[in-house]
C-alpha cells in the first residue's frame, strides 16, 4: 500500500489549486466564459442521446450538441494559445469547478424534453443576440468563432423555438409541462445580463441585448399560449463560478478521464 | 395467374438478379423473413446507442465526445432508413417498437454486452462494426431493393466507424501501460461476443437454406466468420495486442486461420434474455418511449391544429374571392 503523508497532501492541493488559471479581467476570462457556456449546455444535451422521445429528435438533440462542442473548442483553442502551456482538453477537464464561467442556466437538469428544449431556447435566444454583436468585435479571431457558430446558432434557435410553441400550444399535459419549465428555470435568465467584470471589458451592449431578447421571448411565449413571468427574483453566480450544486456532478463524469489519467493521449 | 405461376415469377426474377420491390407479388415467408430481418437490424442499431452513449458523457477529449456522439447520431440515422425500409413491407414503425419492447422482437445480442472501459468505444467499432460490415456489404447485394439501397448508405458510414474504431485503439496501443492494458482487456471481453454476431454454425441456422435460395443472404454464417477471423487476425498486428484465443493460427492448407470453439452455451443464454445487459437495455428504450409519449402527442395535436388553422384561413380566402 501507497503511504501518503501530509505533506505529500498539502502539495497536491497546491497543484490543483494552481490549476485554475485566476484569469477575471481578462480577455481569456471571457473566452473561457464562452466556452463554458459551450460546454456544459451541450454535455447536458448528450445525456439525451440514445434516450430521446423520438429517433428524428433524438439526431436534432445530439446535431445541437456537437455544435455546442465544437464552438466550445474553438473558443477553448483560442484561450488555450493566449493563457500559454495548457490544450482545450485541459481546460475543460482540468479546471475546478469554482474556476468554471458558465450561466447557471446551462447547468441545469435535463428535467423532461420540454424543459430541455426551453433551457435550449432561452439559451439559443440569447447566444444569436450576442454572438450578432460579437461578429463585429475588434478581436477578430473572437469576431470570427462567433460568426461561423450564427449560423447554426440559427439553426438551434428555430427548432428549439418551434418546440416551446409546439409543446405550449399542444395538449393540455403539454402546455401544463410548458408552465412548470418557466417556472423552474425563469429565474436563471436574470444572468444573462448582469454582467461581469470580464465582460464590461468585452464592450457588449447589454442594454441592447436584454430589450431584444424579452421583446424575442415574449413573442415565443405568445404563439406558445405561455406568458412571460412577472419581476421574479433572479439567480446569479455562475459567471464569477459560484455554481448550483448540480455542477460538480457534471464536471465529475466530464472531467474523469483527464483526471484519472492525466497527461495521456486519447 | 395461378399461385405456383406468380412464384415462378418472383424465383426468376430472384435468379435474374432484379430487385423484389415493395408492390411486387412475394410469398408471404419471403415478406415475413425480411421483416423479421430488417427489423431486427433496425432494432440492432438503436438498442446500439445505448453501450455507447454510457460513455457519451465521460469521453476523454473534446475530440473523442465529438466523434462519438457523431457515431451514435449515425447510428440512430442507419435506425431510421431501416425502419422506413422495413414498413415498406407493410408493418408501421410504432408496431416494430411495439414488439421490440414486448420481447417478441430481437436485436443483436452483442449489445447485451456491458461497455465498461473508454477502450471499449474502440473495441466496438473495430470489433462489433466490424463483424457487423462483413454482413452488410453482403446485404448491399440482397434481393430485396429497399433494404439493398438502405445498405449501400449504411455501409459508407460503417467502415468509416471501424476504422475509427481501429484508430482510437491505436492511439491506446502507443499509450502507457494503463492504456495498453485497458486496450488488451477490452479487445479480450469483445473477441468472443463479436464472433458470435455471425449467429449459429450452419449446420445449426434454421433459416439459412431458403434465405440463401432467396438471396436474402448470399454468404453463410461460417462464411462470413471465417472472413471476420481471418481480416481481424492480421489486423491486430499492428495494435501490437493478442486476441484472446491460443488456438489461433494460420492455416496453409486452407488459406485461412484456424481458431478455437465458440461457446454457444453463452451465445444461447444471451439470446434468451439472460445477456449481462438484456433487462437494463429494454427497460432503457421502453423508458425512453414512455417518457416521450406526451411529447409525440403533443406533436401531433399541435400539427392538427396548425393544419386546421391553414384550411380554415383558405376557407376564408376562397369564400371572399367568391363573393
Amino acid at each position: 500500500m501507497q503511504k501518503t503523508d501530509s505533506s505529500d497532501i498539502q502539495k497536491e492541493l497546491k497543484t490543483a489549486w494552481s490549476e485554475a488559471p485566476s484569469l477575471e479581467g481578462s480577455r481569456e476570462a471571457y473566452l473561457l466564459h464562452l466556452a463554458d457556456n459551450s460546454l456544459i449546455l451541450s454535455h447536458r444535451n448528450s445525456e439525451w442521446c440514445g434516450h430521446g422521445p423520438v429517433l428524428e429528435q433524438d439526431i436534432a438533440l445530439t446535431n445541437i450538441s456537437l455544435d455546442l462542442i465544437g464552438q466550445a473548442r474553438n473558443f477553448y483553442q483560442y484561450a488555450a494559445s493566449l493563457i500559454g502551456n495548457t490544450d482545450e482538453d485541459q481546460l475543460a477537464g482540468m479546471r475546478p469547478e469554482r474556476a468554471f464561467k458558465n450561466l447557471l442556466l446551462v447547468e441545469q437538469p435535463n428535467g423532461d424534453w420540454g424543459q430541455t428544449v426551453l433551457r435550449q431556447y432561452l439559451f439559443s435566444q440569447y447566444q444569436y443576440l450576442l454572438f450578432e454583436q460579437l461578429q463585429q468585435h475588434a478581436d477578430q479571431q473572437l469576431a470570427a468563432i462567433c460568426a461561423k457558430a450564427l449560423k447554426e446558432i440559427k439553426y438551434h434557435l428555430r427548432w428549439s423555438s418551434e418546440w416551446v410553441i409546439r409543446l405550449g400550444d399542444g395538449t393540455a399535459e403539454s402546455n401544463e409541462r410548458m408552465k412548470n419549465a418557466v417556472e423552474e428555470l425563469w429565474r436563471y435568465t436574470g444572468e444573462m445580463f448582469m454582467p461581469a467584470a470580464y465582460e464590461q471589458e468585452a464592450q457588449v451592449d447589454i442594454v441592447l441585448l436584454k430589450d431584444a431578447w424579452n421583446k424575442k421571448v415574449a413573442s415565443v411565449f405568445e404563439a406558445a399560449a405561455l406568458s412571460v413571468p412577472g419581476d421574479c427574483f433572479m439567480q446569479s453566480g455562475g459567471k464569477t463560478g459560484v455554481h448550483t450544486e448540480y455542477m460538480g456532478y457534471i464536471l465529475t463524469e466530464l472531467q474523469y478521464m483527464q483526471r484519472a489519467y492525466p497527461g495521456c493521449e486519447w | 395467374m395461378p399461385v405456383q405461376d406468380f412464384e415462378q415469377v418472383f424465383q426468376d426474377k430472384i435468379d435474374g438478379e432484379i430487385k423484389i420491390e415493395p408492390k411486387d407479388w412475394m410469398p408471404d415467408a419471403y415478406r415475413k423473413t425480411n421483416l423479421r430481418q430488417i427489423s431486427q437490424h433496425a432494432h440492432s442499431e438503436v438498442v446500439g446507442m445505448l453501450p455507447e452513449g454510457n460513455w457519451v458523457t465521460r469521453a476523454p477529449s473534446l475530440k473523442r465526445k465529438a466523434i462519438l456522439l457523431a457515431k451514435i447520431q449515425d447510428e440512430a440515422g442507419h435506425g431510421l432508413y431501416l425502419y422506413s425500409a422495413a414498413e415498406t413491407l407493410g408493418m408501421s414503425r410504432d408496431e416494430m417498437i411495439g414488439d421490440l419492447h414486448s420481447g417478441k422482437a430481437k436485436y443483436s445480442s452483442i449489445f447485451n454486452y456491458p461497455a465498461l472501459t473508454w477502450a471499449d468505444m474502440g473495441a466496438i467499432g473495430w470489433l462489433v462494426d466490424g463483424a457487423a460490415i462483413l454482413n452488410q456489404v453482403m446485404l448491399c447485394r440482397t434481393s430485396y431493393g429497399p433494404y439493398a439501397r438502405a445498405m449501400v448508405r449504411i455501409c459508407k458510414e460503417e467502415s468509416f466507424h471501424q476504422r475509427q474504431g481501429f484508430e482510437s485503439l491505436l492511439v491506446l496501443s502507443k499509450g502507457t501501460d494503463e492504456q495498453k492494458a485497458m486496450c488488451q482487456d477490452a479487445i479480450n471481453r469483445w473477441w468472443w461476443p463479436s464472433l458470435m454476431m455471425f449467429g449459429p454454425k450452419d449446420s445449426e441456422s434454421t433459416n439459412s437454406d431458403q434465405s440463401m435460395k432467396w438471396k436474402i443472404k448470399r454468404k453463410s454464417n461460417d462464411e462470413l466468420r471465417q472472413q471476420f477471423v481471418d481480416m481481424i487476425a492480421q489486423q491486430i498486428k499492428v495494435l501490437g495486442m493478442k486476441l484472446p484465443d491460443e488456438a489461433l493460427q494460420w492455416n496453409e492448407q486452407r488459406g485461412h486461420y484456424d481458431f478455437g470453439a465458440i461457446n454457444w452455451d453463452e451465445f444461447w443464454a444471451v439470446v434468451k434474455g439472460n445477456g449481462p445487459c438484456n433487462k437494463q437495455r429494454l427497460e432503457a428504450r421502453r423508458k425512453a418511449h414512455e417518457q416521450g409519449a406526451w411529447v409525440r402527442e403533443a406533436a401531433m395535436a399541435y400539427a392538427a391544429k396548425t393544419a386546421q388553422k391553414k384550411a380554415a384561413a383558405a376557407m376564408q380566402a376562397g369564400a371572399l374571392e367568391m363573393a
